[in-house]
């Protein structure tokens, strides 16, 4: 029977594949006396082989199809299940309690876990205590014969309906295989909305029901252009969502002619469409897109995927990469942004009520200038070999932009003083997120090269609405005119000092924000590579005469996030 | 038995890559290792034993091995403690 159901559109395209359910089985089991001691030993033993041939098929098929980097974790879980102090005290549990395999190993696992969860002032151990939780499910699977769900050992196409996807979940799967996801739950920023855009496959999220209402193999259809999923489609459906595939797939066609060009709006005026990235593995995409820049780099990526700080060495490799690449298109890097959502395993932060409102981003490195120095001289190290920009994160004063200039051009300083060459026409600016600063733009304009809009943190903190959580995510409203005028503001007081706006959150990318933004004479729009070639083909269409008239109502006339939502609607039919 | 005393200069203290290292090390002999750290004594064979110590910088531990080829595997973890900049 053909069922429909309804979710938040997350990334685009059209699939039709059968079903992957990445849901995990009934686990449960009860304790029970046991006679023979050596016989569950036995069983004990060929689940723990079981369990490691399959993570070393995984591990394998890991590193082949993602790279070795995604294909460690296995190697940690294979060397919990080598650790002779686990299995000896599961065979000694078994042996001394006469209690079955399955009892002997939650026990011993649930004594691990706890003791690495109780580190709580070290964050590292209890990432572990996750990697034998991780374990501890295979182990439990092979002993009651139920088949995990694998990922990373999918070969043939599917769709993969999961409750969410953490980022884990979504290192293990195979772009060449997966067609598509749905979730139960996440909305257009969830980590598995971010992860589709960047893979560009569809995605639709926030069913609530998908994982309840599909089983494993039944033929799906997903839109992730309206958020429909169709449940064992009729022939009909299938054939006309094939055809809307097509003629998606003309349209990603004709924004492929785009590639090479530059963004001309229809009355000939030349806006920068710019790129988001994390690592240097995504300059791939960068370039597919033909992004005319990078408008941010986010390096805190280059500290989350590291075991301890990385060195001087390590950061300038990375930078010099992108920047190489690039060259000579502009690169913005932001410096380090931990802290809120973002942790890093060895550098423990205080316990806070409101991480969102704590010791974050550019208040760690001003704190900790041991770390900030040591970014900004791999940084200027780097700046030689393109076209560099600093920006820094979370600034909401003018002093504390003051006092990062001012540690910056003392490495400088001592740079050059050592004989390195830095390059000089190095842009400092700043991210505009905090509405303090926003307010305050036209005296920050005094001292930065420029200003880069964070719609998220913007958003959130001005509307005082956790855009994590879901009771209150009606709050999210990009449109708002409270909104559009702080974004007026911004780019105004940019301009009024010569200096340059620009925009890097995902509403730089978002089909009505363009149009208001051009009015307002936005610089830089950055985003997705997936989203570069659909905004320049828009920009194509709109002319900045009208688009001057529409801003000028959104922000002056405008009582609704709804209101602006329709104005857009009328101005660009 | 071979015994090695050992001060920990690494910031992070024995744990992530170098402890990975350090069991893998100890794992290619015969002989029972054990790590000492503040009175308590894991296997150095054992991954969960040796992170769960909680090894921090400036600590002071034992090593010590025991079996035909203890001679070779403590010159073989102080290689890996020296490479890894665990100790001097």
């Amino acid at each position: 029977m053909t069922k429909q159901l309804k979710g938040i559109a997350a990334s685009d395209g059209i699939a039709t594949a059968k079903a992957y359910m990445l849901v995990q089985p009934d686990l449960s089991f009860k304790q029970s006396a046991i006679k023979d001691a050596d016989a569950e030993v036995q069983r004990l033993h060929s689940a723990l082989e079981q369990s490691n041939s399959e993570l070393k098929l995984i591990r394998d098929k890991a590193a082949e199809t993602l790279g070795e980097e995604e294909a460690q974790v296995f190697d940690a879980h294979m060397m919990i299940l080598a650790d002779p102090e686990f299995t000896g005290a599961i065979e000694s549990k078994i042996k001394d309690d006469a209690i079955n395999a399955e009892a002997a190993l939650k026990n011993v696992s649930d004594t691990f876990i706890a003791t690495f969860e109780a580190m709580v002032d070290n964050p590292y151990m209890q990432e572990r205590a996750a990697d034998i939780r991780d374990v501890y499910t295979r182990v439990l699977a092979h002993l009651l014969g139920r088949a995990l769900p694998n990922p990373a050992l999918i070969d043939s196409e599917v769709i993969v309906v999961a409750h969410d996807l953490t980022p884990s979940d979504t290192a293990q799967l195979n772009k060449k295989y997966v067609k598509a996801f749905v979730t139960d739950i996440g909305g257009r920023t969830a980590h598995s909305a971010i992860m589709a855009r960047s893979l560009e496959i569809p995605a639709v999220v926030g069913t609530q029901s998908v994982t309840e209402d599909v089983k494993e193999g039944q033929m799906l259809t997903v839109d992730g252009l309206t958020g429909d999923v169709t449940i064992d489609p009729t022939d009909a459906q299938i054939a006309a969502s094939k055809q809307e595939a097509a003629d998606y797939a003309a349209q990603k066609a004709e924004w492929a002619t785009l590639k090479t060009a530059k963004t001309v709006t229809a009355d000939g005026k030349h806006f920068t469409v710019a790129a988001n990235i994390g690592t240097p593995k995504d300059l791939d995409g960068v370039l597919d897109n033909g992004a005319e820049a990078i408008g941010l780099y986010r390096s805190e990526f280059l500290y989350m995927d590291s075991a301890e700080l990385p060195t001087e060495d390590d950061q300038f490799e990375a930078y010099k990469k992108v920047l190489e690449t690039m060259s000579p298109k502009q690169v913005v890097v932001r410096t380090m942004d931990i802290g809120g959502d973002k942790h890093l395993p060895y550098l423990p932060l205080p316990e806070e009520q409101n991480p969102f409102l704590g010791y974050r981003a550019i208040r760690i490195s001003l704190d900790r200038d041991d770390i900030f120095r040591t970014q900004l001289r791999a940084l200027m190290r780097a700046s030689e070999f393109g076209k560099l920009g600093i920006m820094f994160p979370m600034i909401a004063t003018v002093p504390e932009f003051e006092a990062a200039k001012a540690i910056f051009l003392e490495e400088k300083e001592k740079l050059v003083a050592d004989g390195v060459k830095v390059s000089d026409d190095i842009e400092l600016g700043m991210m505009m997120e905090i509405p303090a600063a926003a307010i305050l733009a036209d005296q920050f304009a005094k001292h930065v090269d420029f200003f880069s809009i964070g719609t998220n943190d913007l958003i959130q903190y001005t509307m005082a609405a956790d855009r994590g959580n879901e009771h209150v995510s009606y709050l999210y409203q990009p449109y708002n005119p409270s909104i559009l005028r702080l974004v007026k503001h911004v780019i105004d007081a940019a301009h009024a000092e010569g200096k340059w706006a620009g925009m890097c959150g995902e509403a730089a990318g978002d089909p009505i924000m363009v149009p208001i933004l051009l009015g307002m004479g936005l610089d830089e729009y950055s985003m997705s590579a997936t989203s570069v070639l659909k905004v320049r083909s828009l920009m194509k269409k709109l002319s900045t005469a009208d688009m001057q008239a529409l801003a000028d109502k959104a922000v002056n006339e405008s009582v609704t996030n709804e209101d602006n939502q329709k104005l857009v609607a009328e101005f660009t039919k | 038995m071979e015994k090695r005393e050992f001060n920990v200069i690494a910031e992070t203290g024995i744990h992530a890559r170098p402890a990975t290292l350090l069991v893998q090390a100890a794992s290619k002999f015969n002989a029972d290792i054990n790590l000492e750290y503040k009175g308590k004594s894991v296997n150095l064979k054992s991954i969960m034993g040796v992170m769960s110590l909680g090894v921090g910088q400036g600590a002071d531990v034992t090593i010590s091995a025991e079996g035909a080829d203890e001679k070779d595997a403590i010159a073989a973890i102080e290689d890996t403690m020296k490479k890894e900049g665990l100790s001097d």
